[in-house]
């Protein structure tokens, strides 16, 4: 390759083609544009005209020029140049050449550039012909030499671990170095390491290495902790800097399911500053969602913080037989219990039935005997599906008859009656200290300090399954505390009291350890190595080198004294692991991680990853020689005057482009939007028949004139209803002539209407059969209304009752004729104890406005008017006709006068009261 | 000998162009006569022309008793004037006609046959006699005769550019000449002086394409007669454009020159204007010399 600058060209002899310019400048200019040959009747009068310049037979120099440049650009194009081509002398050498990746999680932020930093390395080993090999520190293996194009083949499979490869690693990889010379780029991730040294004296024993390094920041994100009720996230940063802010995601689930950011928190590095901190607050149940925070934007395993059940409050109810304030606080039955959980979870506080709704954790009830009956099985549902009740004895318990005969199904096992005292004054025992907890016990392992003493207590009565139910006793073999499984969730009795009245158990540490144990409180973020000692965690979901959460699948358990103390490998991968009762997070950084940046010794080339992309130009040169051939051919054809019909084909194109889309649907909308609500305006639902839509609008046309003439109503011009697309909220009142053949509407549509029906509009369904065949019956219009209406959430109907309200809203009306006299209209029923009140002209009916009217009447043919004001259809015979017409419009005046006015009518049946109370 | 089947065919051809010929231009000649001339109609007017005083001269017999019994003074009823003129057509059928320069325009024979033809319906409408220059097609009047002058239009000229016909001119008639009048024009000064000569006198239309006012051509072109007699070779057609428009309007000079010193008139007319107003003009022409 020839290097001009920063070009560089593959077939720098093609060059010399240039040089053939200047004869080509020659040869073409002598060749004019051929003639166009044209009819022409007035050639007559050119005879004997002369051009004005001899020369122009020569081809124009701009034409020529732009001839040579498309040549040159094509002889250009084909020397094959490459702008920035990569400096050889990075990789100069011609031994085999090692790459080794340090693949951890703090390289997974910018993997891409990493890898195309290899690819690039591997395509000048390829054109040097070395061979290379690839070793990745996270899981080395021996390095095999190949050819460095089968290598550039399998790059695109390397990937990142989501751990830092530690001593083990490196030892196994320098004992695995081949002997012979060999160079090495070795691509690390930035953060300092003790055996970085080892590892460069290793490879510098075989050769020249050189380093490319990010110069990115890396940023990290610590296990968020809780504090003073919020969630408290600190970041970090390997390299001080300048100010800077990241956003930290929240992810979860949200209430459907479905995972989602349930808050952004920002965070701010001041300036030079290597840690800052994010604080959240957010309600509990919101708290409990977080699956994972994030840093956003940076694609590393490091980046992510997965919270474990250390955020996760658990919520606990308090319920004491008695409250007795007038009492001493600390005889309370309930103040040891709350001194022990206040820390770590959120106490709740009120009536049991008001409790259960909120789905507590745990229910503790301090000396309760018995629960109303609702109670009981409202507690047993909640308990059946996880929930952890804990019960302590007390006076009262000892005292009523609660699980004596019988095992109550809120109690572990059953008691004696009366309960026993040891210790006291008047007994002769001392008072009784706990057993060593059994293995299968939950409390196994706990302490039991001395001073721990029991003087009074509930007795199981014994049974056959007492034995499995107990989970703690004392020295003498009593229960001290019995449990028993119930569905998922379980009943626990301490067969003492919650405060010191019994025992002292309540005043020592143990008290709180064994509320942990019982999960009732949460426990530290992280526990101690000898309490997960012979645990086992099964991991539920493991992070990738980029942060990805992944399905754990069938990866094997771990063992817990690893899960707490091992470093992160292959073995154990970072993730949430579950125990028995609460599940544990291994996150990535936590506060003890090391993050300070690599310094590498001088002799060391270290090199960023961010450098001129070699640029290959032949493609474009090419592509600039055609688009000058084709200004070319543009400009030859004009020049020999033949472009006129192509100019004409070329604006049409161009208009054609340039074509404004159509995109006025919203204009449309607001236009009918403003249209329908700036006055009071009547719609009919269009059927798709134009006949029956034309009859519909003319007919809404008559009504809204003659509401015009005779009320203060004055409605604007009708309009036609597409349910599909138009907004109904507009309208009061929409008119439905039904057709047999009218498409049926879409869900959505339904639920518009139904939303309109709820919201006080008004349907008026016209069948325009003349009703006969009595509402529906087996006439195609009739059938077709059931299958249109049948998703209407429409009430009970009736005929239009004599004193319903639609008869004197406007005009007293006792028929409701349209075209045809049919007899019944049917509107929502009266409610069934609606009665006839001595001396009052009508009942006291339903108070709002029926949703639909519906009857077969063809009322708009009868309304129906013409843009002038005359009757587009004839309505019966004569004066008969015409008295028929103008009671079909007394009906749509009240019709409209009832949608637009309710009841108001109807309050008529109150002037006598209010005449009276006026003593008129 | 032409097989009878070719012979045939073409004479259906032939047959074919005719009736629209015919029809477009009865079409274009419906709208003039429902113009200011409908009075001279035959069955409208009758042959009653006006009253006039009794002069001296006229004989008594000639007294309309009718009106004069009206008044003090006696009355002649004056008859329309019934001898008929003859008009003389020549119409130019070379080739240099039979040029359009855009697909969607006519070409200059056709619009130049519609309006001839459609003058000569209007002339034998309004009762004249019409017919060509020369002795083909003398002047008769009729139905027929619209025929017979369609039938002589639908011939072409194989010559490039034509002469004007001035022979078998009937001394005081009226003359149509409708040409592109790009040939030579001494014969077209020959023949108007011998008309001039006769009496006769008339309209000149010359009909040309858009493209012949605008000479929009650039680059290096070679013109050619539509018979392809001359030819022109230039290498910026542009270049020539101003030299070429001011030789068409000195042709147009000289034309018009002619037309006034022999009494008759020119008018140039664009085969993309409307036919009507070029028939409504000739019309109009004819009539003024007529009164």
């Amino acid at each position: 390759m020839t290097l001009f600058g920063a070009l560089g060209f593959t077939a720098p002899w093609l060059l010399l083609g240039l040089l053939a310019l200047p004869i080509l400048w020659l040869i073409l200019r002598a060749v004019p544009p051929a003639p166009i040959r044209r009819l022409f009747p007035g050639v007559v009068l050119l005879l004997g005209l002369k051009d004005d310049e001899q020369v122009s037979d020569r081809t124009p120099w701009w034409l020529l020029l732009l001839r040579m440049l498309a040549v040159a650009a094509v002889i250009l194009g084909l020397a094959g140049p490459v702008l920035n081509p990569e400096p050889e002398a990075a990789g100069s050498g011609d031994g085999p050449l090692l790459v080794v990746m340090d693949a951890s999680w703090a390289s997974a932020a910018d993997w891409r550039a990493r890898i195309e930093a290899t690819d690039a390395l591997l395509v000048q080993a390829s054109r040097a012909d070395r061979t290379a090999a690839l070793v990745r520190l996270t899981d080395p293996e021996p390095p095999v030499f190949q050819s460095a194009d089968s290598l550039r083949s399998s790059l695109p499979g390397v990937v990142p671990d989501p751990w830092q490869p530690g001593p083990e690693e490196v030892a196994r990889f320098i004992a695995a170095l081949p002997e012979g010379g060999f160079d090495t780029f070795w691509l690390s991730d930035g953060l300092a390491r003790d055996d970085r040294e080892e590892m460069l004296a290793a490879l510098e024993d075989r050769g020249a290495v050189t380093v490319f390094e990010s110069p990115r920041s890396l940023y990290a994100l610590q296990p968020a902790t809780y504090a003073d009720g919020n969630v408290v996230l600190n970041l970090r940063r390997l390299r001080p800097g300048p100010e800077a802010e990241v956003s930290i995601a929240a992810h979860g689930l949200d209430p459907a399911g479905n995972p989602a950011i349930l808050a952004r928190i920002p965070g701010r590095f001041e300036s030079d500053a290597r840690e800052a901190t994010a604080e959240l607050s957010l309600p509990a149940e919101l708290r409990a969602r977080i699956t994972r925070f994030e840093i956003e934007g940076q694609r590393s395993a490091g980046a992510v913080a997965l919270p474990d059940d250390s955020l996760r409050r658990r919520e606990v109810a308090l319920i004491a037989g008695s409250q007795d304030r007038e009492g001493l606080e600390l005889l309370s039955p309930l103040h040891y219990l709350t001194r022990a959980l206040e820390p770590n979870v959120d106490l709740l506080d009120g009536a049991l039935m008001d409790i259960l709704p909120a789905n507590p954790d745990v229910i503790v009830l301090a000396d309760v005997a018995t629960l109303s009956a609702a109670e009981e099985d409202a507690v047993l549902e909640w308990m059946e599906n996880g929930g952890l009740l804990l019960r302590f004895a007390g006076p009262r318990l000892a005292a009523s008859d609660v699980s004596r005969d019988s095992e109550d199904p809120l109690m572990p096992v059953r008691l004696r009656a009366g309960g026993r005292t040891v210790g006291g004054a008047m007994s002769w025992g001392e008072p009784k200290s706990l057993a060593p907890f059994a293995s299968e016990s939950p409390f196994f392992g706990l302490e039991i300090p001395e001073d721990v003493t029991v003087t009074a207590q509930v007795m199981a009565q014994p049974d056959p399954t007492l034995a499995d139910r107990v989970i703690a006793q004392l020295d003498d073999g009593t229960p001290l505390v019995t449990r028993k499984r119930v569905g998922q969730g379980q009943v626990v009795l301490v067969h003492v009291t919650a405060n010191a009245e019994w025992s002292s158990l309540p005043l020592s540490g143990l008290f709180v350890q064994m509320l942990e144990r019982l999960a009732v409180s949460s426990t530290p973020a992280m526990p101690e190595v000898q309490d997960m000692e012979g645990t086992v965690w099964q991991p539920e979901m493991v992070l990738d080198a980029f942060g990805a959460p992944r399905d754990a699948g069938n990866l094997p358990g771990v063992a817990g004294e690893d899960l707490v103390t091992a470093p992160l490998g292959p073995d154990l991968r970072p993730g949430l692991y579950q125990g028995a009762e609460r599940s544990l997070a291994r996150n990535v950084v936590t506060a003890d991680t090391a993050l300070e940046p690599v310094v590498w010794p001088q002799n060391v080339p270290v090199q960023g990853m961010i450098r001129a992309q070699e640029t290959p130009l032949a493609g474009w040169l090419l592509a600039l020689a055609i688009a000058l051939l084709l200004a070319d051919v543009i400009a030859s054809l004009a020049l020999s005057g033949r472009l006129r019909s192509a100019r004409a084909a070329a604006t049409v194109l161009a208009a054609l482009m340039l074509m404004p889309q159509t995109g006025r649907a919203q204009d449309t909308t607001d236009a009918m939007a403003l249209a329908a609500t700036s006055e009071v305006t009547l719609a009919h639902v269009l059927t798709g028949d134009d006949r029956i839509d034309d009859t519909a609008q003319a007919g809404l046309r008559g009504l809204s004139d003659t509401l015009f003439f005779r009320t203060s109503v004055e409605p604007a011009d009708p309009m036609g209803v597409d349910l599909e697309t138009d907004e109904l909220a507009f309208f009061p009142f929409l008119y439905w002539p039904v057709t047999p053949d009218q498409p049926t509407p879409s869900a959505e549509a339904y639920a518009k209407l139904n939303t309109y029906l709820r919201s006080g509009g008004m349907i008026l369904f016209d069948t325009r059969d003349a009703d006969v065949a009595r509402f529906g019956g087996s006439s195609p219009n009739g059938r077709k209304l059931q299958a249109l209406a049948e998703p209407l959430d429409i009430p009970p109907l009736e005929p239009i009752p004599q004193d319903h309200v639609l008869t004197r809203t406007f005009y007293l009306l006792q028929d409701f004729p349209g075209r045809h006299a049919g007899r019944d209209v049917w509107v929502e029923a009266a409610p069934p104890d609606a009665e006839l009140i001595e001396g009052m002209p009508f009942r006291n009916l339903n108070d709002n406005v029926t949703p639909v009217v519906i009857g077969g009447n063809d009322w708009a043919t009868a309304w129906a008017t013409d843009a002038r004001g005359n009757p587009s259809f004839p309505v019966g015979r004569g004066f008969a006709g015409e008295r028929q017409r103008e009671i079909a419009y007394r009906f749509g005046v009240n019709l409209v006068m009832h949608v637009l006015t309710g009841n108001y009518k109807s309050d008529q049946v109150h002037v006598p009261a209010l005449l009276d109370r006026l003593g008129q | 000998m032409i097989p009878a089947l070719a012979l045939r065919q073409q004479a259906e051809e032939e047959a074919a162009r005719l009736p629209a010929l015919l029809a477009r231009a009865e079409k274009l000649a419906g709208t003039v006569l429902l113009g200011e001339h409908g009075r001279r109609r035959a069955g409208q007017g009758d042959d009653f022309w006006q009253y006039r005083p009794l002069q001296p001269g006229d004989s008594r017999r000639s007294i309309d008793w009718r009106r004069s019994a009206k008044g003090d003074s006696d009355f002649v009823r004056e008859r329309e004037w019934q001898i008929a003129q003859s008009v003389l057509l020549w119409l130019d059928g070379a080739a240099s006609m039979r040029f359009s320069s855009d697909k969607n325009l006519p070409t200059k024979a056709e619009r130049a046959r519609l309006l001839t033809l459609a003058a000569a319906i209007l002339l034998i409408r309004g009762g004249e006699r019409v017919g060509l220059t020369g002795w083909t097609l003398p002047p008769r009047r009729g139905q027929e005769q619209v025929l017979r002058l369609a039938e002589a239009f639908t011939t072409d000229d194989p010559d490039d550019y034509a002469t004007p016909e001035a022979r078998g001119m009937l001394p005081h008639a009226r003359a149509i000449f409708v040409s592109d009048f790009l040939g030579n024009l001494d014969p077209v000064e020959a023949a108007l002086t011998k008309a001039a000569d006769r009496g006769v006198r008339g309209v000149m239309l010359q009909v040309l394409d858009p493209a012949e006012e605008a000479f929009p051509f650039e680059g290096r072109t070679i013109f050619e007669s539509v018979g392809k007699s001359v030819a022109h070779e230039t290498l910026k057609a542009g270049d020539l454009r101003s030299r070429y428009l001011d030789r068409l309007a000195e042709r147009k000079a000289r034309l018009d020159t002619l037309c006034r010193l022999t009494g008759w008139q020119y008018r140039c007319h664009h085969t993309n204007a409307s036919a009507q107003s070029a028939l409504l003009w000739i019309y109009r022409a004819m009539d003024g010399g007529h009164g």
